[in-house]
């Protein structure tokens, strides 16, 4: 079992202050201060989350559904607009299962995860920033802009192709693979997977990841 | 597909690509890991020059030896603090750690300036103060990359912050080293020299080893 409140605490006095794995037995045999609902809630997850450490996939869909909720609550405390907060959720939830070997069951699951979402939710403040930045807000841009189906609209459309092509050529082969396979193609999971020998969640991965890294190279992020 | 069917789409994905994983060693472990490197440098260095000239310069002039101590316990809680707050949803308080131990360096250090030269230990010139700028830099370069190699193992959320403590960590550790072969008294010129070599080593770090730990991150 996780730790109790005394060891979420943190700083560098924290050695002097941490019980002993004996102490916390003796904690736990005999409690003295009831842990909260919101500890309690947390220390499942730190269960959940070393079981999935050791590679217990039902443990790890429990703590991943878990968070979704704690994300948003740490998006919308950092500033970050309600249609975007679930790019953070996915963002987080990514990184979560790339750094998972960082998390320390002994320690308190949600201040790592909010750490983790914090930093997400940044991110993605600044990539929309960016953005926002290139793009014209002109409320008659509307009304004068000419029409799409003009004479260089159809020369647009190739460009937007060739640079889509160019994009996904810069992917890692297993990317590529799953965006060719899933998207282009158009084939099923299961007959993807057929065909290139993976298994529908790496699939399902690496076409999440790749449409990630397409959309950032194509409005320039990288 | 709705937000909700989006994430329960990626938990599952992710479920499905689930392995066992090798849990991180403690910070302090990690910490002790890249002290017992610089303390095998230092132990060939001392096969090499001895400690008798290193003893008498701690002996005649005590603030040295202080300057010393200060600045072996500025490499050992900033190798501690980065490697601790690599580590997500550890406080940030962490990176107070090195600052009264680096003072402690920065300020014994600073004091030989005002004290008179110890008898019969030569004085050093521009051109080995040189020497003294050109052996920080030289052993920092190693060692922060040894640090930032280790460190990018874990999942740096404050990529800068953590190397400039890299920085410091490792100016600390070759400052210290040199002291083994330092045969000279302490000199304005030299401790100006030491100033800025560590200056350099601290800010070469938080420009590229920030990048590289950022890199790191980003790519996660």
């Amino acid at each position: 079992m996780p730790a109790t409140s005394s060891l979420t605490f943190d700083g560098p006095w924290v050695l002097l202050r941490q019980p002993s794995p004996r102490r916390l037995i003796s904690d736990k045999a005999v409690p003295t201060d009831t842990p909260s609902a919101s500890e309690q809630a947390d220390q499942q997850r730190s269960a959940w989350m070393a079981a999935a450490q050791a590679g217990d996939q039902r443990a790890y869909t429990r703590v991943l559904n878990d968070s979704v909720a704690l994300i948003r609550a740490v998006a919308r405390r950092q500033g970050v607009a309600v249609d975007t907060l679930d790019d953070v959720v996915q963002e987080t939830l990514l990184t979560v299962h790339r750094v998972r070997h960082t998390f320390d069951p002994m320690r308190s699951y949600d201040a790592w995860l909010s750490a983790i979402a914090a930093r997400r939710a940044i991110d993605v403040l600044r990539s929309h920033g960016r953005r926002e930045q290139r793009e014209v807000h002109d409320e008659f841009a509307f009304d004068m802009h000419a029409d799409r189906d003009d004479a260089s609209a159809g020369a647009e459309r190739v460009q937007e192709a060739q640079r889509l092509r160019k994009a996904i050529k810069t992917l890692s082969p297993g990317q590529r693979e799953a965006v060719e396979q899933l998207g282009l193609k158009e084939h099923s999971l299961a007959e993807a997977a057929e065909r290139t020998g993976r298994n529908t969640g790496a699939l399902k991965v690496n076409l999440h990841r790749a449409l990630k890294t397409l959309r950032d190279r194509l409005n320039g992020d990288s | 597909m709705s937000d909700a069917a989006r994430h329960e789409a990626l938990i599952d994905a992710l479920g499905a690509e689930l392995t066992p994983v090798r849990r991180l060693l403690p910070p302090w472990r990690r910490a002790l890991g890249w002290l017992l490197v610089v303390s095998a440098i230092a132990a060939v260095l001392l096969m090499r020059y001895g400690c008798s000239t290193m003893l008498h310069r701690w002996d005649a002039a005590p603030d040295l030896g202080v300057a010393a101590c200060g600045g072996v316990i500025t490499a050992i809680t900033a190798a501690l603090a980065s490697f601790v707050l690599a580590v997500p949803g550890r406080s940030l308080k962490w990176a107070w750690l090195p600052v009264p131990s680096a003072l402690l360096w920065i300020g014994a250090s600073g004091m030989g300036c005002l004290r008179a030269h110890i008898p019969g230990m030569p004085v050093m010139d521009l051109r080995g103060a040189n020497d003294c700028l050109i052996f920080i830099i030289s052993f920092s370069i190693p060692l922060s990359g040894l640090m930032i190699w280790l460190i990018r193992r874990a999942c740096p959320l404050r990529p800068v912050l953590t190397a400039v403590l890299v920085g410091l960590a490792s100016a600390a550790a070759s400052a210290s080293l040199l002291e083994i072969c330092h045969n000279f008294d302490a000199t304005a010129s030299d401790l100006m020299m030491h100033a800025v070599a560590v200056a350099i080593v601290v800010g070469a770090n938080a420009a590229m080893g920030g990048r590289l730990l950022l890199k790191g991150f980003s790519q996660r």
